[in-house]
């Protein structure tokens, strides 16, 4: 699997860390709604299809990327800095 | 020369004689021979004895896909099992062995096993190793004790014992288009993607590129295949753009066009040439995939079908044309489709008689009449074989008419005598990698083979492959496969021209002729038609259970010959379509990988060392190591004679009575800078920062989303918007991350920017009533008395002239100081601060005394927040803010975890004098037969130079309402059991007056 880094050019997944389902929101900081929190520490969601993931380009650059994967092909359909910013697509 | 042995023809050179040995005994061949060529041609036809019946087999097929000659090949002490004997290229001093007999090949005990063919049918091990339910016998003990005996007659070669000296490279390559495969297809998809000008890789598993061209005996543009073949693969071979990659083994195609390919490099050779690796592991990148992998030719299913001297045609011709041997004198072929005709036509031209054509079909056409009438064979059209004869070598058959339709036999049996018989029971498209790579196969009723699927990845499939078994389709579809794969557009040039035999492609749907006596399906695994039957009774109906149940296609071929057959014969049982039972879809590797060659040069201990810049002068100094993570660290330094115990006590009781000195390089350092990095700070850590005084420094905790503890460690500001940040050893990675992530993906307008420092400074912690003394007495530039260096202040100075940044802290609980100096002068400023001890008797102390000196203080490290603790159960709850909201905030107060049953950090004194063990369990009765419901658990315990008496932090439930009380540590596996009195976890200067000076 490669994933293109908008920094480093398509890299080899070896080199990333995947760091969660990029679905979830993380509720305001002082927020006390525990179902809210629980949804985001605890609900993942496992599409069998197009999903939004975090990756790190740990062994890199070391940035967040928001990814697009299909989790049945494996295609990468786009990626960019998860702080925004440049984006990269795909479609093969 | 010898009597199998044709004059002329192949591309072996007679001139030159090869010498090896097949089971002791000396043969000769000549190059070019495989194992199986030259021993054919040495009138060998016992090959190897059958899995389970230990039953006579021959050479079933010439190429990879070879399932009874498998061979063990020695060289020196290295022994390599299961490779099949048409696979090794001989060489001189070639030594191989057979297998799975006892004691010889010829006179094998294990063949008893045939008469008692039924107890070893399909499900053999499910319905045996249950055991006797009745009887002395009863349990399963009995049978385990057989299953050693029983696991020993069945089986395949033996693995070697001895060290591999082999050495293995692993290569990665990227291009344009990969080939797969070097016959008609794959050569011209390769030339024409070559003359586009791409990048291209040609890999084919045989050692000769050509495919069916080196024996088909066609002529294409006029010249005999195998020539076009050869002057093709030369052009190839003088382009800069081209990659030959004979020998070589595309084994795995995985996500992202990127295929696995294992090159035998030097398995041909008798040894190495200086640099040559054994094998080189291929990882391939490929813009686009063309697939000519070729097919299989299938075997029929019919009584006897095993015997030595059963064939398959295709591979006859390929003896006889490719290496000049002739399986047989007198050759009898069966067959259900045209392809075996030419073979017939083949062998006849080289010499040997056809006795028979016998085809299934009834309907034969006058093109198929005529090959049998070239080959001067009697056409038996409308008949089967239902039997062979003969031994370890086939001496006849008998024949039957006929029924393709109804598959029903009629009339009188009729005897022919041969020693050779050729089978075809048609072909089945290599789809292996295309299945691979993403989709399921789809059956052609026409063809009846499964045919590729639609690429689910960048691939294009040519020849044979695709279900076009002609030359001259596999010549258009190649180059237009080559085009299209290098972005082209084809050219109108003209294509070679093919001469060939006529034929149809599509057999009769002929697979098994039902007689009596065993037809095996897989002959490597010895499944017959019989097993797959008795799988369908048994309730087996899917074809996944009925592989997993009869193993059929799971030996070392991977069912190359028999996934088709057995699936139409299950079909048959069930009454259903084959494209209703559908097949199992193919895993790599295609075939077996050696594990050397995959491991390449990384083998041996393959953890990186991480070594502190005072790494040498521990070692020279009398250092024992000690390995945390990946980092080595002092644990004592021992002084002759002294235990460990003895080592650590002494430097402990130095430390709290002078002074002691420790590396502390390793702790996780991280540069946290920018505008916003004490809110950054506030929002990490459970207390604050952003109210922390330049110059000084504060003890954080840091919880994880699910309000867990998660790391700890000291936090100095440098500057209104610098802070150095410290973490555990353990955890610097771990937090570095979690920084990032918050920073990248969660608050992106924070101006922050983390870097981990770890590797930049070098870190000496000193402490003891004397700490400060030392340090006076070799820092310049600052002073260090308790108006400028405070409880947690800060100083910059110089020790032998090089700046160190010094904060006082303490986790030894004596006053204690961390001096940080630029790593490349660690071990220059280390010097000087023994040298500036020696007067207070400053001792260098390890790991070992740093944990006993923390226990006694009942700090906590990784050993307490393991994952499952709170900052409640380790009493940090004070560091909980309250003003402000932090990571962890809002789910640290779920129910589970304030809950009044939680463990909690208490400390433990043995009563009875004895040293405890970390993992040890605290009870509150005791009874050593029977322990009791644990209360907790021993997280770390040291014998305490301070107290005396041998202690531990445990985590104890209920924890802090248990001081003062009398308990039991239980710990049968090491057989410790015993009374400790429960305490607080601050053992020692609980009020902490002796840090605070």
């Amino acid at each position: 699997m490669l994933i293109t880094c908008p920094y480093c050019g398509p890299r080899d997944v070896i080199e990333f860390t995947y760091q969660g389902d990029g679905n979830r929101e993380r509720p305001q900081p002082a927020s006390q709604d525990l179902d809210a929190w629980n949804a985001y520490v605890y609900d993942r969601l496992n599409p069998a299809g197009d999903h939004n993931e975090i990756w790190q380009h740990s062994g890199g650059c070391r940035a967040h990327l928001r990814v697009v994967r299909n989790t049945i092909t494996h295609e990468i359909l786009s990626t960019a800095f998860a702080r925004g910013g440049h984006k990269t697509e795909s479609r093969s | 020369m010898s009597p199998r042995r044709t004059e002329t023809g192949g591309r072996i050179d007679r001139l030159r004689t090869i010498r090896f040995t097949f089971d002791g005994a000396p043969y000769t061949g000549h190059a070019g021979d495989t194992l199986a060529s030259a021993l054919l041609a040495n009138g060998v036809t016992l090959f190897g004895r059958s899995f389970k019946y230990h039953r006579p087999r021959g050479l079933l097929a010439a190429g990879v896909e070879e399932p009874n000659a498998l061979v063990t090949v020695l060289r020196g002490e290295v022994r390599e099992p299961n490779i099949a004997a048409t696979m090794v290229e001989i060489y001189d001093g070639l030594v191989a062995v057979s297998q799975n007999r006892t004691p010889a090949l010829a006179w094998d005990i294990g063949a008893l096993n045939q008469l008692g063919g039924k107890l070893l049918s399909a499900g053999f091990y499910y319905k045996t190793f249950m055991g006797p339910v009745i009887g002395p016998l009863k349990g399963t003990r009995f049978w385990m004790f057989c299953e050693h005996f029983i696991r020993r007659a069945a089986g395949l070669g033996k693995a070697g014992t001895a060290p591999d000296p082999s050495r293995y490279e692993r290569m990665n390559a990227f291009c344009d288009v990969l080939v797969v495969g070097s016959g008609p297809a794959g050569l011209m998809a390769a030339k024409a993607a070559a003359d586009q000008g791409a990048r291209v890789i040609l890999a084919d598993l045989e050692a000769h590129f050509g495919g069916s061209a080196n024996w088909s005996g066609e002529t294409i543009d006029g010249m005999p295949a195998a020539e076009w073949a050869q002057r093709t693969v030369a052009q190839l071979g003088g382009n800069d753009n081209v990659r030959l990659l004979p020998r070589t083994t595309v084994w795995g195609y995985y996500d992202g066009n990127t295929l696995a390919a294992l090159e035998r490099v030097t398995d041909h050779k008798e040894a190495p040439a200086k640099g040559e690796p054994r094998q080189r592991y291929w990882a391939i990148r490929a813009g686009t995939v063309v697939l000519a992998t070729g097919s299989f030719e299938r075997p029929l299913v019919f009584p006897g079908n095993d015997r030595p001297g059963v064939m398959l045609a295709h591979a006859a011709e390929r003896y006889v044309n490719e290496y000049g041997v002739l399986p047989g004198q007198r050759i009898a072929l069966f067959t259900n489709n045209d392809s075996a005709y030419r073979s017939a036509v083949a062998l006849k031209k080289a010499g040997a008689t056809i006795v028979a054509i016998v085809d299934v079909r009834a309907d034969v056409s006058n093109d198929m009449r005529r090959l049998a009438g070239e080959a001067e064979a009697e056409l038996l059209d409308g008949h089967a074989v239902v039997a062979t004869e003969g031994g370890k070598a086939l001496t006849g058959l008998k024949v039957q008419r006929f029924d393709a339709i109804s598959g029903a036999l009629s009339g009188d049996a009729r005897s022919i005598h041969a020693d050779s018989l050729l089978m075809s029971g048609g072909w089945s498209p290599t789809i292996h990698l295309a299945s691979q790579a993403g989709a399921k196969a789809e059956w052609d009723p026409a063809r009846q083979a499964f045919l590729p699927p639609k690429p689910t990845q960048r691939w294009i499939g040519a020849g044979a492959f695709t279900g076009s078994f002609s030359t001259a389709e596999a010549i258009a579809e190649g180059r237009a496969a080559g085009v299209s794969a290098a972005g082209g557009t084809a050219a109108p040039a003209a294509l070679p021209i093919v001469e060939a035999a006529p034929g149809d492609p599509d057999p009769a749907p002929v697979f098994e002729i039902k007689a009596k006596g065993k037809s095996f399906v897989d002959f490597q695994h010895d499944v017959t038609a019989e097993d797959v039957r008795l799988a369908h009774r048994e309730g087996f109906v899917s074809v996944e259970h009925l592989k997993r149940y009869t193993t059929l296609g799971m030996a070392t071929d991977q069912g190359k010959n028999s996934n088709v057959p057995g699936l139409a014969i299950m079909a048959e049982a069930l009454g259903k379509p084959i494209p209703e039972v559908g097949t199992t879809r193919f895993r790599p590797p295609y075939t077996a990988v050696s594990i050397g060659s995959l491991a390449a040069e990384r083998f041996g201990d393959l953890k990186p060392e991480r070594l502190t810049p005072m790494h040498d002068w521990h070692i020279a100094n009398g250092a024992t190591m000690y390995s945390a993570g990946l980092w080595y660290r002092p644990m004592i330094y021992g002084l002759p004679g002294e235990t460990v115990e003895q080592a650590y006590v002494r430097e402990a009781r130095a430390t709290r009575e002078s002074a002691g000195i420790v590396d502390v390089s390793t702790l996780g350092k991280i540069a946290v800078q920018g505008p916003d990095a004490a809110e950054f700070l506030d929002r990490v850590y459970t207390n604050m920062f952003s109210t922390l005084a330049v110059g000084k420094a504060r003890y954080g905790l840091m919880l994880r989303e699910d309000g867990l503890a998660f790391d700890d460690g000291t936090t100095w500001r440098l500057g209104e918007q610098e802070f150095l940040m410290t973490t555990t050893t353990a955890n610097a990675g771990k937090v570095m991350q979690h920084l990032e992530y918050f920073l990248d993906v969660i608050w992106p307008e924070l101006k922050v920017t983390v870097t981990s420092v770890t590797d930049e400074w070098a870190g000496a912690a000193i402490g003891g009533p004397n700490a400060r003394a030392i340090l006076a007495a070799c820092v310049k530039d600052t002073a260090v008395d308790n108006a400028t260096l405070p409880f947690m202040g800060i100083v910059h100075g110089r020790i032998a002239g090089v700046p160190v940044m010094i904060c006082r802290l303490s986790f030894s609980g004596e006053m204690a100081f961390e001096v940080y100096s630029g790593a490349g002068y660690g071990t220059h400023v280390w010097e000087a601060l023994i040298e500036a001890g020696q007067p207070f008797g400053l001792v260098t102390y390890g790991l070992e005394a740093l944990g006993t000196m923390r226990i006694e203080k009942g700090h906590v490290t990784g050993a307490e927040i393991d994952g499952r603790t709170t900052a409640r159960d380790l009493h940090l709850d004070w560091m909980l803010s309250k003003k402000k909201p932090f990571i962890g905030s809002a789910m640290m107060d779920r129910e589970g975890l304030i809950a009044p049953d939680r463990l909690e950090l208490v400390g433990l004194i043995a009563l009875d004098n004895r040293p405890l063990n970390g993992g040890g369990h605290i009870v509150e009765e005791l009874d050593e037969d029977n322990p009791h419901d644990s209360l907790g658990h021993i997280t770390a315990c040291c014998y305490s130079p301070a107290l005396g008496k041998y202690i531990a932090l445990a985590l104890v439930k209920g924890g802090k309402a248990r001081h003062g009380t009398r308990a039991f540590v239980s710990d049968p596996l090491r057989n410790r059991f015993g009374p400790v009195e429960i305490v607080s976890n601050h053992f020692y200067d609980p009020d902490g007056s002796r840090m605070h000076g």
